[in-house]
């Protein structure tokens, strides 16, 4: 890689130990990666947030790293493992607890904005059309190039957090336009989708696309749809971003029989011993469909609901928040489904969810099965 | 032997050869450096103090903290040669400053166990 005078001064520890250490996992990351040169970039979106998925050995670095480390560029941080506020409702490890607090406080003390999200592209004012950003969440990622406008490679844990401090990142994979061209095109050919179809779609993209993939047939996507699909995309494979249209190339069709084998492959179960709402987390769009959805409706069983915090007043304000707790949800802030602990398997066997992602990761992580269906379905025989 | 570096630094000190991918995770005691994996062949041994040379590692990305804490216990090797360079190895190597290089397949498979080395991840030299 060429390196500007500064960033080998940087490199070489003239700048402090901790730009040393951005600067080795830049390098790293850009030798292993075939860049030639690092570029600016203008935000960064940490993942690696949750105690569940970093642990002892991550909680130390962070420990280490924010005695003198500072964000140089505007960085917001995905959920963490639960909600502070309200964690005190749940019979929670205190041992988690204190952890997830070192965790936390790590990272506001290195500059980090609390967003505790992982859909930083609804919640914040998104940057001018072609900027470079460094998103770690994948669903974020896929979001940011395909939907928002903005470029980034899915990035891991350590580029994103490597970024955040120099605000630079390789230029490599998606940052150059001819990765950004896809060579495949996936045709839809599912008829009435709906957004667990959009997700299976994603996860079915996720399977067998590159860096990039075009899909034909999809248009009307509402926002629940477009954050499905960019979340189930993330999911199985290294895909970072999808055009629409047909492309040039090798195309292959989405049909009812690949559906049915990603259903199969997600769906554990036929019954759900609770609701999961929200991975991604679920903004203010879909907290007002879902607040239509419920009106004189309530759960027939616990249905957990996963936000941003930067929603809470305005949800309060538009009345959402007390037509769905009065239908019987239970809103959780800073946390999302994937990885919480708040889904145990010694107190559920199957968890009820429209998320792809949540399906998964419930399945891999938390160790429970899953019962697949849309939203629509969910309040149709979920709620009386 | 030219090696491509990932990781800059230099190390001299004897090679620990493992003939499977390592899971840093799942497979290394990260207070000791002990390879706790039953299934790997360096099951048993410690990698610390060593230059280790392995394919490639494998599993979860959080594995580059293990190797940040391997270090912090002062038992991490003091280099990795590798074959090919994942983005776990190559960040867990870079937060821990331990030097890393990729060596061709011929340069590679000629690495025996036990040899004394001197690796220069500056210039990008085995000798």
């Amino acid at each position: 890689m060429e390196l500007t005078k500064e960033e080998e001064s940087a490199l070489d520890g003239k700048q402090g130990e901790t730009l040393a250490l951005a600067y080795r996992t830049l390098v790293a990351i850009g030798e292993a990666s075939d860049s030639d040169r690092l570029i600016p970039i203008e935000w960064a979106h940490l993942s690696g947030v949750n105690y569940n998925t970093i642990g002892d050995a991550g909680r130390d670095f962070l420990s280490h790293l924010s005695q003198d480390a500072k964000f140089k560029v505007k960085t917001t941080v995905n959920p963490m493992g639960f909600d502070f506020d309200s964690v005190t409702r749940y019979n929670l490890d205190d041992n988690f607890i204190e952890n997830q607090r070192s965790i936390k406080n790590s990272y506001e003390k290195m500059g980090a904005i609390p967003s505790y999200s992982c859909i930083p592209y609804e919640i914040f004012d998104v940057p001018k059309q072609g900027t470079q950003v460094s998103f770690a969440e994948s669903n974020a990622a896929i979001y940011a190039n395909s939907f928002s406008g903005l470029v980034t490679n899915k990035e891991g844990a350590f580029s994103a957090l490597a970024s955040a401090l120099t605000g630079k990142s390789p230029c490599s994979d998606l940052r150059d336009d001819k990765t950004r061209k896809p060579n495949l095109t996936i045709r839809m050919k599912v008829e009435s989708p709906d957004e667990l179809t959009y997700g299976m779609l994603g996860y079915f993209a996720g399977k067998v696309a590159g860096s990039s993939v075009a899909l034909s047939g999809v248009n009307g996507l509402d926002r629940r749809s477009c954050k499905s699909l960019c979340a189930g995309m993330g999911t199985s494979g290294a895909c970072g971003m999808f055009t629409f249209g047909e492309e040039e190339g090798e195309k292959i069709d989405f049909d009812k029989k690949e559906m049915q084998k990603i259903h199969d492959e997600l769906n554990t179960s036929e019954s759900g011993d609770l609701i999961t709402l929200g991975s991604p987390q679920l903004g203010l769009d879909e907290i007002g469909d879902l607040a239509a959805m419920l009106k004189g409706r309530s759960f027939k069983k616990r249905c957990m609901i996963f936000c941003p915090s930067a929603i809470k007043g305005q949800m309060l304000d538009l009345g959402y928040r007390k037509e769905i707790e009065h239908a019987g949800g239970e809103f959780l802030f800073d946390c999302c489904t994937c990885l919480s602990p708040l889904v145990d398997n010694k107190e559920v066997d199957s968890v009820t969810t429209n998320s792809v992602k949540g399906a998964y990761y419930l399945r891999t992580s938390n160790k429970v099965d899953v019962n697949l269906k849309s939203l629509k379905k969910i309040v149709e025989e979920e709620t009386k | 032997m030219n090696v491509k570096v990932i990781v800059k630094g230099q190390a001299k000190g004897s090679l620990l050869v493992a003939k499977n991918p390592l899971n840093f995770l799942g497979g290394i005691d990260k207070k000791t450096g002990v390879v706790h994996d039953k299934n790997h062949d360096l099951f048993g041994k410690s990698i610390g103090d060593k230059i280790l040379v392995f394919p490639y590692g494998i599993g979860s990305s959080v594995g580059a903290y293990t190797i940040y804490s391997l270090k912090y216990n002062h038992c991490a090797p003091l280099a990795m040669i590798c074959l090919k360079a994942d983005l776990t190895t190559a960040s867990g190597c870079a937060i821990s400053n331990i030097p890393l290089v990729v060596a061709s397949k011929n340069d590679y498979d000629s690495l025996q166990e036990d040899k004394e080395v001197v690796l220069d991840a500056i210039k990008g030299q085995i000798s």
